[in-house]
């Protein structure tokens, strides 16, 4: 298609895709031990001074931070598609609250040591997944699921899992109550390889199956009956659409914890830049997510090193005023 | 082209329709009129295939509506919704394009889908704002855009709610002129049009409902009599024969 907007758009895929590789060198490099980014491959390749470091610590860290981002960014775009509207995030259906609802729960009763590393983040994953089942359940009636029914219950079953952890933060002593806040606001301290060999796939699936979305959505942008009259199953889209979000943003949780904003901001900066088409809107989300998260976690442990800030934090804190300045630059085109 | 067998639809207690018994002809123009909440946009959703009658049958081509799949529905019957509203930056021409759904597999739009939402724009005369994002336009501009996509989606059954809604007389004469070429073409058009003279003046077959129930059906002239009219709307009516050959339609006041 010869379309102007087209054209800008496999530009703007181009760009971010080229741009991923280079933060990831760059915020691998950057640390208590530099390394210069174009010496990696050299590294890499004759295993110089910094290969352990590069291997064991920077690269998993900066993998995991790519995938979670990814998987975060294109959620939020797939639910904003879902509810028509572009104020969704990841945590409307109940995941995000449910995961932390899951990891509190396990801090504060069972203790973080159970289990090993694999304790909290199954306790977050698996609590994640059955209060979206919850709110999928409630949601549906008659063989079919309302889109609003969805929202609503999402909404309750939120603050009833907020309500949850509220009671766990009570109830936590110090040392319980430091982890706890740490897993709340997120972070990539904890990137190990074991983490990525476990996450990535989950990523892999989750891109996969969101992305085949796209088309639907589009159709699904003009209402949920116009979608249906296109011929697209608007059953199967939501089945499909709410099992990625959930599984994506359930591993995304469990691995770095409460992430907040990369799900609302990207997909609006992509509107911002190329327009509303899903079959861009959505990979486009998975990179620019992926490049987002891995500067939020370079930011995050530099700036107060050899303290590390939790990139929730980070994320919270560009992601605010950047969404402010979008908002207040580009209303009539960006919000209408 | 479309069946209707005895098609019943209701929700707890209330029938929106009963008893409907219709035979579309393919290449006619059906006008269902009838007061508000008379269910005429339940009929017509009903005959989409999107609500599933209580009791009854449909019948497309034979075939039972519920049968299809919803790809290969929607390449024959497309369906124009009273309202729409859209939150996101889409431009004219990307809504248009949407049309193409039914006849894409996860691949992108050809030259040739271009060329159709391109013509489908300029039989609305709606070419001059496709560029334009969708949600900045004036209600009858989106309304002929969304024309255009119905246009775009190349169905053999149309079923327009309320076309002329939003549109000023020219913009509202050249849909229904559409809509004739559309059945000269030997494709079927159902609208359910609140405008009685508009009704007159291009349906082939009219359908007068009241309480989801057929009060007549036939022709322009059979349907539209000072009696029927009075008695489905409840307020006396005068109808006279335009110079054209229609019924014309007038209410009075009390």
């Amino acid at each position: 298609m010869t379309l102007p907007r087209m054209q800008k758009r496999t530009k703007i895929l181009l760009i971010l895709i080229g741009l991923l590789p280079i933060s990831v060198c760059i915020a691998a490099g950057i640390g208590a031990y530099q390394i210069l980014p174009w010496r990696i491959p050299r590294i890499l390749f004759f295993r110089e001074d910094g290969f352990a470091v590069l291997v064991h610590v920077r690269f998993p860290r900066v993998v995991l931070s790519a995938s979670v981002g990814a998987m975060l960014a294109i959620s939020g775009a797939t639910l904003q598609g879902i509810f028509r509207n572009p104020l969704a995030d990841p945590g409307l259906i109940g995941i995000t609250a449910g995961a932390g609802l899951g990891a509190t729960l396990w801090i504060v009763l069972i203790g973080g040591g159970a289990l090993g590393i694999w304790g909290l983040p199954i306790a977050a994953f698996v609590c994640g997944m059955l209060v979206t089942l919850s709110v999928w359940k409630i949601a549906e009636g008659e063989g079919k699921v309302s889109t609003l029914t969805l929202l609503l219950a999402g909404i309750a079953l939120n603050s009833f899992a907020g309500a949850g952890i509220g009671l766990m933060t009570f109830l936590a002593d110090d040392e319980q109550l430091r982890s706890l806040t740490f897993w709340l606001l997120g972070g990539f301290g904890g990137a190990t390889w074991p983490v990525v060999f476990i996450t990535l796939p989950i990523a892999v699936i989750g891109l996969f199956v969101l992305s085949r979305q796209a088309a639907a959505l589009n159709a699904m942008s003009l209402g949920e009956s116009e979608a249906y009259h296109l011929g697209v199953s608007t059953e199967n889209l939501k089945r499909w659409s709410v099992f990625g979000v959930a599984l994506t943003v359930g591993a995304a949780v469990s691995a770095a914890g409460g992430i907040g904003f990369v799900g609302l901001v990207v997909p609006h900066l992509l509107r911002l830049l190329g327009g509303a088409d899903h079959r861009y809107v959505l990979p486009g989300s998975a990179v620019g997510g992926a490049i987002l998260l891995v500067a939020s976690d370079l930011f995050s442990r530099t700036i107060v090193a050899p303290a590390e800030l939790p990139v929730g934090i980070v994320t919270a804190l560009i992601g605010g005023p950047f969404f402010l300045w979008l908002l207040i630059r580009f209303k009539r085109e960006v919000f209408l | 082209m479309i069946e209707l067998k005895n098609v019943g639809y209701r929700i707890g207690e209330k029938w929106l329709v009963r008893d409907i018994n219709l035979t579309i002809e393919n290449g006619t123009l059906w006008g269902f009129v009838g007061p508000n909440g008379a269910g005429k946009s339940t009929l017509l959703r009903l005959i989409s295939g999107e609500l599933l009658p209580t009791i009854g049958e449909i019948r497309l081509l034979g075939k039972l509506i519920h049968s299809y799949e919803p790809k290969a529905l929607a390449r024959l019957r497309a369906y124009l919704q009273q309202k729409r509203d859209i939150n996101f930056p889409f431009i004219s021409l990307e809504i248009v394009l949407f049309g193409r759904h039914p006849y894409l597999n996860g691949t992108k739009e050809t030259a040739i889908d271009l060329l159709i939402a391109k013509e489908a724009l300029q039989h609305v005369e709606a070419d001059m704002f496709a560029q334009r994002l969708y949600p900045t336009l004036s209600g009858g501009e989106a309304s002929r855009v969304d024309i255009a996509r119905i246009l775009t989606q190349d169905p053999d059954l149309f079923l327009l709610d309320e076309p002329t809604n939003h549109l000023d007389p020219r913009h509202q004469v050249q849909i229904l002129d559409l809509c004739k070429a559309i059945c000269n073409r030997g494709k079927t058009v159902i609208t359910a049009i609140h405008d009685l003279n508009l009704a007159a003046m291009s349906a082939d077959q009219l359908l007068l409902l009241k309480d989801g129930i057929t009060v007549a059906s036939g022709s322009p002239e059979t349907v539209l009599t000072a009696e029927l009219l009075s008695e489905t709307y409840a307020i006396s009516f005068e109808v006279l024969p335009h110079p054209n050959g229609y019924p014309w339609v007038m209410p009075s006041l009390k």
